[in-house]
């Protein structure tokens, strides 16, 4: 595998996460509790479609075929995608979208922040306006987890499930393989050993605060990095991709 | 006797100053005095636009997850939110009035505050997605533009900052129409589909014709209505046929023409049928709408009342600091 193929691969994965978490936070367009909570939710998936135009426009161009954005996320199938697991799951209740996006959050903020540093100075472009971003989502996150965790009984209850319930898809956030090694090297990419120490340290912080109790580090689920994904993912794409797929002649 | 003879004077003053800020065109303010009626014709029409712009991102929501371009969903995605945003300083608007948005919320899921009739009508293709930004938008532009020099100042402040974004909805409405009609047959096809579905609900959107309007009288004197139902119609069609002409669109209304006299556009006559039809219940969307919005509302309760007891906590904890 050659640097610049490792370097497609990693935009195309970052990309593929702020594409699809960004589906899962759309859907929570007149869904949410309080209208507030509608516009928040949403402005983030917005955020994150912003991110994925960025980190797939590039990985477009380092693939050097001529694919745009839209072709990489309109136009590639289950086994093509990349994105982590924790992204495509469906949203289950509040608490569960709560969860997703301070595991998700905070992990993006430690990761940007570090690949901010990048070599790779495009990358680190887009690291650069994504941390100023994630930090909304992850002081939004936190402050529903502590509220969730210390509200109500239920809310508790709610809380304490989401992040037991999602805790084994985290593990795969911190995986490295050969592309992330080659990139390493070369001080592209980011330091997964670092940000796992940092992200452990935030999360049992914030646990805590919520009064609600860390899981058990049991199996962890993993696949995304070669495209397997869980059963979900296809659905998300025959609907994203319906009308692209249904008219490929014509352009929207 | 005396007592009440004083009071009845000082309500006749009161009112006459109030009279006297309409006359003279001043915004009236919520701690001014007003009369019942104007209060509850206000709050009627305000909860109405607020319930509107919270029901109208059904529709459009419908087809975020299958927007056909990343650029496409973002629009949209900003566009919904805008309405949602909308909602929001209309709910502060009409809580001026001394009501709150729970009530306000308890009125439209028990049927007492309606929302905009319009969206009734469901979003079928990519193309509904243009024709209500376009249609839908361009005639409560129209509408909106009016009201921004409405009586009440909370609820024309409100109107001056919806304009601003409404007319870029309008426009991310009319581009989609325009790219599919540059496009292939099929999207030509969709986008005329569309136009034929929306056109005719988009005039009933000003409402009944000025000769059976019930709300008007009131409405005009008080100057919460600024142009009549009639007037804002023209006004929307005038401008609109002339878009659709640029983008090849065809207006499915075979008396519509050019009136020279007038220097209007005469228009064929409105289903008023299927306008009270579907006003009264009878519309494909109506009760799925509302039943979403109670579900949804429902489903949220476990959220507001954590939120709410973690408030209390909270605030007893600081006052035992």
């Amino acid at each position: 595998m050659t640097e610049q193929d490792a370097l497609y691969k990693y935009c195309l994965r970052l990309g593929d996460d702020a594409l699809i978490h960004s589906y899962r936070l759309s859907e929570w367009c007149s869904n949410a509790p309080i209208l507030e909570e509608d516009l928040a939710l949403t402005n983030f998936a917005l955020d994150m479609i912003g991110r994925a135009q960025l980190l797939l426009t590039y990985a477009g161009q380092l693939e050097g075929k001529g694919r745009t954005d839209d072709d990489l996320a309109y136009r590639r199938s289950e086994r093509e995608y990349f994105n982590h697991l924790l992204l495509e799951l469906p949203n289950g209740d509040f608490a569960h979208t709560i969860a997703r996006l301070l595991f998700s959050s905070v992990w993006e903020y430690y990761f940007f922040n570090e690949l901010q540093h990048s070599r790779d100075t495009t990358l680190a472009a887009i690291a650069a306006k994504t941390v100023k971003e994630v930090k909304y989502h992850m002081a939004h996150a936190t402050d529903w987890a502590i509220r969730l965790g210390d509200g109500t009984e239920e809310s508790n209850h709610r809380m304490q499930k989401a992040i037991d319930d999602l805790w084994m898809y985290t593990g795969e956030l911190f995986e490295t393989d050969e592309q992330t090694a080659i990139l390493r090297d070369k001080n592209i990419a980011a330091d997964m050993a670092m940000i796992k120490a940092k992200w452990r340290q935030e999360i049992e912080r914030i646990i805590g605060e919520a009064t609600l109790t860390m899981p058990k580090d049991e199996y962890m689920q993993t696949g995304s990095s070669t495209g397997i994904h869980t059963e979900y993912l296809g659905h998300i794409l025959s609907e994203m991709q319906y009308l692209q797929r249904a008219y490929p002649e014509a352009t929207w | 006797m005396e007592i009440l003879e004083k009071t009845d004077k000082i309500h006749e003053d009161m009112l006459k100053t109030f009279e006297q800020k309409i006359d003279r065109g001043d915004a009236i303010e919520p701690r001014g005095h007003m009369p019942d009626g104007y209060r509850k014709h206000l709050l009627r029409q305000i909860s109405q636009h607020a319930h509107s712009e919270v029901i109208g991102m059904q529709p459009e929501g419908n087809w975020i997850t299958r927007a056909p371009s990343l650029r496409a969903k973002q629009i949209l995605l900003a566009k919904i939110q805008d309405e949602g945003g909308h909602g929001l300083y209309l709910y502060s608007a009409a809580e001026t009035l001394g009501i709150s948005r729970e009530e306000m919320i308890d009125q439209l899921h028990s049927g007492k505050a309606k929302y905009s009739n319009i969206f009734n009508y469901p979003a079928l293709t990519w193309a509904d997605i243009g024709a209500i930004g376009w249609l839908v938008d361009g005639a409560a532009i129209v509408n909106q533009v009016s009201l921004q020099r409405t009586s009440y100042g909370p609820y024309s402040r409100a109107m001056v900052r919806i304009c601003k974004e409404e007319s870029f909805h309008q426009r991310q409405g009319y581009e989609i129409m325009a790219k599919m009609m540059k496009g292939t047959k099929d999207q030509q096809a969709m986008a005329q589909d569309a136009m034929n579905r929306w056109w005719w609900p988009s005039l009933m959107m000003f409402g009944p014709h000025d000769t059976e309007s019930p709300h008007t009288g009131d409405a005009v004197k008080w100057k919460i209505k600024r142009q009549s139902n009639d007037e804002l119609r023209q006004k929307f069609i005038d401008k609109t046929v002339q878009q659709a002409e640029v983008i090849g669109l065809t207006i499915p209304d075979k008396d519509l023409k050019w009136n020279e006299d007038k220097r209007h556009y005469d228009h064929g006559p409105i289903n008023w049928d299927e306008f009270y039809r579907v006003i009264n219940g009878n519309g494909q969307c109506n009760k799925q709408r509302m039943a979403h919005h109670i579900k949804v509302h429902n489903a949220g309760a476990w959220v507001r009342a954590a939120a709410e007891a973690y408030r209390q906590k909270k605030e007893k904890q600081l006052l035992h600091l």
